[in-house]
């Protein structure tokens, strides 16, 4: 299905477009030629908090069915293995990420993108999703990969830090991985080596940081949400690599010309908002061109700490490196951390990047997300008086998607935004 | 009346309207004690009890309560059990307790602990994580050090310290208590004609809402009953029921399985409150024994995710051993967990040849036709294939 075209034009033209392109493509390739020619190990990760520094040292191939069902859905062929994983007893209520990497899973795994090569390890990181174990356990069923279902206690204490205990566990195992890895790959782990990798990554992450940052401008050089999302590929698939490192100074340097310049992603800059959860994959365009047309741009999101949440001055140390990955996992991501610490990192965002409102994106799928945002909801209109916006679609299956709806509420919403605007400005 | 009689018209109609006002009518008589919110699906009740309180099912509010406020707060997407407790919490029939303790079963259950603590700031809610690597040499130590972090919060509600041999006069008692629990199961397995799956479930359920102490003997006489049963049994199809073990389907519906040509030999219901397949060591640490006894002596279920073993050998191991001709899913709505192991379910049964039927409930649901009549069929296809 070829994208419909639409009359704003939100998108970027400067290299780092290309360079994500041309690295992710590299990525894909690889897995391609794993899964059709045998060439190297593939371990089987989740987004969420992950050592992917450690599956890097081995050599082998992180492989993300989070990133699988993600493609299919923005390359719009998501819903034929959705319904097709239904056909064999999945409920039209369970997450439909699961849904449509199972159908591709089941099948012959070759996508638009990539063939997706079958697992050695199945490393299940539980971090914070539950929904995490089932589809690891369920495609553990269904192959041949050894599984390791590396736990990582939820951020449950009122502090928001991890205990002692629960970070010498979580090293405890990825010392366990490391064994598994050794096992399957008939080496022993290059500590250097795995160093430089954790070194990598923390100057990776520092940079993606100093790129976060900059949406604290005004006008905000790129939208944190819909702009975000290429460069979270890249973090996630190849952070640890030099590839990752270079496309993430290449993408600083761009943004802060922009900061230069004073640009941003839209003609006029009239509302900056903060967006809460995940995007709705299969019309992510549509869905932009939402708000592009009020002026509206996202200077910060929760959706893009899902993966490791750098702003707030986390960095992996190569001197502590088993440590630090640890410390990733359980307290740098918004999935590990509880519900009220998510309402004060969306309140941090308000404050410090200067937003006019909050938008909620509840998606079916995930309820680790969803569940409960209506007390969010609650939380940002009446204790801080936050104009606030709930709606709801989903992040893969193109059926719970409602165009009209959709653009009524967030037209909606941003006039009565606009009204407040004008009122203020009559009494100022 | 005989004496079981009497204890499930006792406590029938209160179970169907709303089962915590037997706790709040006992607070009245015993104002003193503190009182620990349980939700499902298991919790160490062991510590709750060393410090003098008293553990209590928080398992839904059953097909009375009306959801007024809390569907505000909670998707339509999510199960009733998640907005029925907040509801709940939201129009004070929590109010006689002093704390409430959430699990990591499901990302919907975690996020209502949260939602507990800012809209109930006077209450202990407290959350368990419950370790899902089954294979690591570090876990026990894990879990041990998670129950030594609780009891903090504990002696701090109790107003004294709790001892190891507090734990272990409990950690007896409740292995009493479950001990009394697997006879009646094991009744209901080899001859389901002695005992309904409705009056197993009363006396299964006042567990979560009486002291332990008063439990166990209620179960006492009751077995002492039971056991002189002697029933002939029913040309009724034997099966095994699985998929409900947080969210309660109501009474009404369990009543009219069985009515409809079933004997439910075992089932999963309350399963949290039954978790060990034999005793706790009593001896030793306590924390580890309890530790430890999560790991290796519980039973199988859906927010358990042991990759030692496929979830669909247990079920078709304990259909086996049973003896059963048919599995009956019985899935909460919008139970993810639930919902995903059918899929695993579904397949492993097809292929070991094994029927079963498939059904979701709502603990609000009050018509019970649809069901009914699925299972007639179900029942039917079986006796006269």
């Amino acid at each position: 299905m070829a994208q419909t075209s639409t009359a704003e034009k939100t998108q970027y033209q400067g290299q780092m477009h290309l360079l994500q392109k041309e690295i992710m493509g590299r990525y894909f390739e690889r897995l391609t030629r794993a899964a059709e020619q045998g060439d190297g190990k593939s371990v089987y990760m989740l987004i969420s908090g992950n050592p992917v520094e450690l599956v890097h040292a081995f050599d082998m191939i992180p492989v993300y069915p989070e990133i699988n069902a993600l493609q299919l859905a923005v390359k719009k062929v998501a819903l034929p293995f959705i319904q097709k994983a239904e056909e064999i007893g999945y409920s039209m209520d369970n997450c439909a990420y699961v849904k449509a990497d199972m159908g591709l899973f089941l099948g012959d795994r070759k996508t638009p993108f990539a063939t997706i090569p079958l697992p050695s390890l199945i490393l299940c990181n539980y971090v914070g999703c539950n929904v995490y174990l089932q589809w690891f356990e369920h495609l553990a069923e269904n192959c041949e990969g050894e599984i390791y279902n590396l736990d990582v206690p939820f951020l449950r204490d009122p502090s928001g830090v991890p205990s002692e205990k629960d970070v010498e566990y979580v090293v405890r195992q990825l010392e366990e991985v490391i064994e598994v890895c050794e096992r399957l790959t008939g080496k022993k782990l290059d500590w250097a080596k795995f160093r430089r990798i954790v070194a990598l990554s923390g100057e990776t992450g520092e940079l993606w940081s100093k790129i976060k940052a900059l949406t604290k401008n005004i006008p905000s050089p790129y939208d944190a949400y819909f702009d975000s999302v290429t460069m979270m590929a890249p973090l996630y698939c190849l952070r640890g690599t030099e590839d990752g490192l270079r496309f993430f100074e290449t993408a600083l340097a761009e943004m802060e010309e922009k900061v230069r310049m004073g640009t941003g992603p839209l003609p006029e800059e009239r509302f900056r908002f903060v967006i809460e959860g995940p995007p709705p994959w299969p019309y992510l365009k549509t869905f932009r061109d939402m708000f592009s047309k009020w002026g509206a741009v996202a200077v910060a999101s929760t959706y893009s700490t899902v993966g490791g949440l750098w702003e707030f001055g986390f960095k992996h140390d190569p001197n502590r490196p088993l440590e630090s990955i640890a410390q990733h996992m359980l307290q740098w991501n918004v999935t590990n951390r509880n519900f009220l610490q998510r309402y004060e990192q969306i309140k941090r965002y308000v404050n410090e990047w200067s937003a006019n409102a909050l938008v909620i994106h509840s998606v079916k799928s995930c309820r680790l997300f969803s569940a409960g945002q209506g007390d969010m909801r609650e939380y940002f209109t009446k204790d801080l008086d936050i104009p606030t916006l709930l709606i709801e679609s989903d992040i893969e299956d193109p059926r719970y998607f409602s165009e009209a709806q959709l653009k009524n509420r967030i037209d909606a919403f941003f006039e009565s935004l606009e009204h407040k605007k004008l009122v203020r400005g009559g009494k100022a | 009346m005989t004496n079981l009689e009497q204890v499930i018209s006792r406590y029938r109609e209160p179970l169907e309207t709303y089962p915590l006002e037997l706790m709040v009518e006992w607070k009245k008589n015993h104002p003193s004690k503190k009182l620990i919110g349980c939700y499902p699906v298991y919790t160490p009740v062991e510590l709750i009890h060393a410090g003098g309180m008293v553990p209590v099912g928080v398992i839904g509010g059953g097909n009375r309560l009306e959801i007024a406020h809390a569907d505000s707060r909670f998707q339509s997407f999510v199960c009733s059990i998640v907005k029925s407790t907040l509801e709940l919490g939201m129009v004070g029939r929590l109010d006689f307790l002093d704390g409430i303790v959430f699990h990591s079963i499901c990302d919907p259950a975690r996020n209502l602990g949260s939602v507990f603590k800012r809209n109930f700031p006077r209450l202990m809610v407290e959350y368990i994580h419950f370790p899902q690597n089954m294979t690591s040499r570090h876990t026990v130590d894990y879990l041990a050090s998670e129950y030594r972090r609780l009891m903090a919060s504990y002696e701090e509600v109790a107003g004294r310290s709790i001892t190891d041999d507090d734990v272990r006069q409990s950690l007896r008692l409740y292995n009493q208590q479950r001990k009394l629990l697997r006879e009646l199961y094991a009744i209901r397995a080899e001859t389901p004609q002695n005992l309904s799956t409705v009056e197993s479930y009363v006396l299964t359920r006042i567990g979560t809402l009486l002291p332990p102490e008063e439990h166990v003997s209620i179960l006492e006489a009751s077995l002492a009953e039971i056991r002189q049963r002697d029933e002939k049994p029913k040309d009724r199809i034997r099966v095994v029921l699985e998929g409900s073990f947080c969210e309660q389907p109501p009474l009404e519906l369990i009543e009219g399985l069985e009515a409809a040509g079933c004997y439910i030999l075992d089932d999963d219901f309350l399963v949290g409150w039954r978790f060990f397949t034999k005793d706790v060591p009593e001896e030793g640490d306590p924390m580890r024994n309890l530790a430890e006894s999560y790991l290796n002596r519980s039973v199988f279920s859906g927010v358990k995710h042991d990759s030692r073993e496929p979830k669909s050998k247990h079920l078709i191991d304990r259909f086996k051993e049973t003896g059963a001709a048919a599995v009956m899913i019985l899935a909460a709505k919008f139970c993810e967990p639930a919902l995903f192991d059918y899929a695993l379910y579904k397949g492993a049964l097809e292929k070991a040849g094994i029927p079963h039927l498939y059904l979701e409930f709502e603990e609000k649901m009050w018509i019970f036709d649809k069901a009914r009549s699925e299972v007639e069929t179900f029942v039917e296809s079986m006796l006269f294939d």
